[in-house]
C-alpha cells in the first residue's frame, strides 16, 4: 500500500502527531452540531446555487456545481489553485455573472435581486481590498458611511472592530504601513462593520504566517459563534478540517466530494501506526507477529492498522517488547483530508507538489 | 435605492477621493507645474517672437501673454482627464473596487465621487495657474460675471473631461496606459487656435484645427476673459461638452457594471 500521505501525522500543518484535533470543539452548539445530517431543503439556506456552470472562453471553469450552505454553518470550498474557489466566490458574491444555474443568497435571487443579496453579504477576497492610503479608522468609517450607519453608530461599530481585530492602536496609522496580518485583519473588520449574515472569506489565511493564521482562524470562529454563515475557500486541508461543519471538495471546476470532515474522513481507510525497523530482521520478526499489517521491505517499514490511541500503542509496544523487537521510529497517521483528497480525485493536491 | 442613499454614497467617495489627493499630494501638483512650465517656456522663451507674429510685428510678450494664458488655462483643464483616469484605474486594479462592487451602494458612487474629487482638484489647479499668468503678465478685462461666466464654463469642460477620463480609467488595463490614453486632449489645446491662430496653419492641419473642440473652448475663454462678444463658440462649446460627458458616462457605466473580462486567477 502506497499511500502518497503516509508520512507523520502532522501533514498539512505545524501541529505534531499526537496533536488532538480540536475542531470539533469550537464548532456550532447543539443545535448545527448535526448539520451534515440536516438533508438540503429541510434547514434554512443561506446559500443555494443549482448547476452553476461559468466558462472564460472555451475554458470550462465551474463545469455544473451544486451547493446548499446551511444558515449559521461554516462551509469550507477546498481544492488546489485553478479549481475554481475563487470564480465560485466571485459568482455568489455577484461580482461575476454565471453562464448558467440558479443562485438564492439569503433567500434572494442573484440576478434579479443583486442589491438584495449585495445588503445580506460581505465579501473578503483573496486580494487586499483595504485603501492604503486611508488609516484604519478612517478605512471603516468608510464602510461605516456605506453601509449607511449614523455617524455616531459608525464610530461606536469602528471602534468595537478596531479593538476585536486588535488594530487600536494602529487605528491612526495609513493602512498602507500596516502589516501583511494587520492588513488582512482591517480587511475583514471592513467586510464585517455592515453585519453581514454571509460571509464569504477567499483564502482567508493565504500568505499569513503560523500565528496570523491562527488568530484568523479564532476570528472565524468567533464569527461563527455569533451565528455568522461563512462560506470559505482554502487549499489548506487542515484549515477546512479546523473551521468547517462541511466541506466541498472542488477539483477542476467540479465538486467531487461533500460532507463533514467525519464523513469525508469516513470514506477512506482508516488511520495506521507506521513502525520503522533498525534492521531486515527486526521487520522480519515482526511482520510475522502483527500479520494484519501492511509491509513494505525497502523502507523497513511496517503499517499496523489502529487508531493510535493510547491503549491500542500500549499493546502494540508491550508485543514487540516481549519479543525483543527493537524500532526505529513510531508514527502515527491520522487519516486527514489529504487522504480524501487522494481517494476522490485519484491525485494528489497541488499544495503538495506546490510548496507553499 | 433613494436618492438620499445616492447623495451619501457619492459624498462618502468623494471624501475618500480627497483624502487621497491630501495624502499623496503628486497628481494635483503635477496638474499645476506642466501648464506652468508651458506657460513661461511660451511667455519668456517664445512669446517675443509669436507676439510679434500676432500683432504685425507690434504685438511682443505682452500681447501672447494675453493670448496663450487661455490655452493654458485648458491644458489645465485637460489635464483633469489625466488625473481622473490613473485615479480611477488605480481603483480598478485594486481589490478595494471589488468591495465597492459586492456592497449595497449606489452603483455610481465610485465614479461620480472621483468625477467630483476631480472636478474640485481641477478648478484649484486652474486657479493656481490664473495666478501665475497674472504674475506673468497676464491682463484679463472681464469683469465680476465675465470670470464668474468663466468659471462656470470651464467647470462644464472639466465636468466633460473627467466624466472621458473616467471611462479612459476604467477601460485601461493598468495605471501606466490610463495616464498616457487621455494626453491626445493636451494635444488637442496645441493643435487648435491656444497658441498660434488656425488660420496660419497649414492646410488640413487648419481644417482639423478649426473645427475641434478644444478651438471652440479657446476662443470662448478668451471672449468671456477679453470681455469681448461672446460668439457662437459658447453654444458649439456646450454641444462637445454634452457629447463628450454623454458618452463618457455611458462608455464609463457600461464597463464598470460589466466587471473585469475574467477572474485573476479563477
Amino acid at each position: 500500500m502506497s499511500n502518497p500521505t503516509d508520512q507523520p501525522a502532522g501533514v498539512p500543518g505545524d501541529a505534531g502527531p499526537f496533536a488532538p484535533r480540536l475542531g470539533t470543539a469550537h464548532r456550532r452548539g447543539p443545535e448545527h452540531s448535526s448539520v451534515t445530517s440536516a438533508a438540503p431543503g429541510r434547514a434554512a439556506l443561506a446559500v443555494e446555487a443549482r448547476g452553476v456552470r461559468k466558462s472564460f472562453g472555451d475554458q470550462v471553469v465551474l463545469d455544473g456545481i451544486d451547493l446548499d450552505v446551511v444558515e449559521g454553518s461554516v462551509f469550507a470550498l477546498l481544492g488546489p489553485n485553478g479549481s475554481g474557489k475563487t470564480t465560485t466566490v466571485r459568482i455568489l458574491s455577484t461580482l461575476l455573472a454565471a453562464d448558467s444555474g440558479v443562485i438564492r443568497v439569503a433567500g434572494h435571487e442573484m440576478v434579479r435581486e443583486a442589491d438584495l443579496v449585495r445588503a445580506a453579504i460581505g465579501v473578503t477576497g483573496q486580494f487586499s481590498a483595504v485603501d492604503k492610503l486611508l488609516t484604519g479608522q478612517e478605512n471603516l468609517m468608510m464602510m461605516a458611511d456605506l453601509a449607511h450607519l449614523s455617524r455616531a453608530d459608525g464610530r461606536r461599530r469602528a471602534a468595537e472592530l478596531l479593538g476585536r481585530f486588535d488594530l487600536s492602536e494602529a487605528a491612526g496609522k495609513m493602512a498602507a504601513t500596516y502589516s501583511g496580518g494587520m492588513s488582512r485583519r482591517l480587511d475583514l473588520a471592513m467586510t464585517l462593520v455592515g453585519a453581514p449574515r454571509i460571509v464569504f472569506l477567499d483564502e482567508p489565511t493565504t500568505g499569513l504566517d503560523p500565528r496570523g493564521r491562527h488568530v484568523m482562524w479564532q476570528i472565524i470562529r468567533g464569527l461563527a459563534a455569533d451565528g455568522v454563515t461563512i462560506l470559505l475557500t482554502t487549499q489548506d486541508l487542515e484549515e477546512a478540517d479546523q473551521l468547517a461543519d462541511r466541506v466541498a471538495v472542488l477539483d477542476h471546476g467540479a465538486l467531487v466530494a461533500e460532507g463533514s470532515p467525519a464523513l469525508l474522513k469516513a470514506r477512506i481507510p482508516g488511520g495506521h501506526i507506521r513502525l520503522q525497523f533498525t534492521d531486515p530482521q527486526g521487520l522480519e520478526t515482526a511482520a510475522r507477529l502483527l500479520t494484519s499489517a501492511g509491509r513494505d521491505d525497502e523502507t523497513l517499514c511496517l503499517q499496523v492498522p489502529g487508531d493510535g490511541s493510547v491503549p491500542a500503542l500500549r499493546a502494540l509496544l508491550d508485543q514487540l517488547d516481549q519479543h525483543a523487537i527493537d524500532i526505529e521510529s513510531l508514527s502515527i497517521h491520522t487519516p486527514d483530508l489529504d487522504d480524501v483528497f487522494f481517494a476522490v480525485t485519484g491525485h494528489p493536491t497541488a499544495s503538495e507538489d506546490t510548496q507553499r | 435605492m433613494t436618492a438620499t442613499h445616492a447623495a451619501r454614497d457619492t459624498a462618502t467617495m468623494l471624501r475618500r477621493n480627497l483624502r487621497h489627493m491630501q495624502r499623496y499630494p503628486g497628481v494635483p501638483l503635477m496638474m499645476v507645474f506642466l501648464p506652468v512650465m508651458f506657460l513661461l517656456l511660451f511667455v519668456y522663451v517664445f512669446g517675443a517672437t509669436l507676439g510679434n507674429g500676432l500683432g504685425h510685428g507690434l504685438g511682443g510678450r505682452g500681447v501672447y501673454v494675453n493670448y496663450v494664458s487661455p490655452a493654458i488655462i485648458l491644458l489645465t483643464v485637460a489635464s483633469s482627464a489625466t488625473a481622473t483616469a490613473v485615479g480611477v484605474a488605480s481603483d480598478m486594479t485594486e481589490g478595494i473596487i471589488d468591495r465597492f462592487r459586492t456592497m449595497a451602494i449606489w452603483r455610481p458612487s465610485v465614479l461620480a465621487g472621483h468625477v467630483l474629487g476631480s472636478m474640485i482638484q481641477t478648478l484649484l489647479a486652474v486657479a493656481v495657474v490664473i495666478g501665475v499668468a497674472l504674475l506673468a503678465g497676464f491682463r484679463p478685462t472681464a469683469g465680476a460675471a465675465g470670470w464668474l461666466a468663466t468659471a462656470g464654463f470651464l467647470a462644464m469642460i472639466t465636468l466633460a473631461l473627467t466624466w472621458l477620463g473616467v471611462a479612459l480609467g476604467v477601460v485601461a488595463k493598468t495605471v501606466g496606459t490610463a495616464s498616457n490614453t487621455p494626453m491626445f486632449l493636451l494635444l488637442l489645446v496645441f493643435l487648435g487656435s491656444g497658441f498660434v491662430p488656425t488660420a496660419s496653419m497649414a492646410g488640413g492641419l487648419r481644417q482639423f484645427a478649426t473645427y475641434q473642440p478644444f478651438t471652440a473652448f479657446t476662443d470662448t475663454v478668451r471672449d468671456l476673459l477679453t470681455s469681448g462678444p461672446i460668439g457662437d463658440h459658447a453654444a458649439v462649446s456646450a454641444a462637445w461638452c454634452a457629447g463628450i460627458a454623454v458618452t463618457g458616462y455611458i462608455w464609463a457605466m457600461a464597463r464598470y457594471n460589466r466587471g473585469p473580462a475574467a477572474a485573476p486567477g479563477q
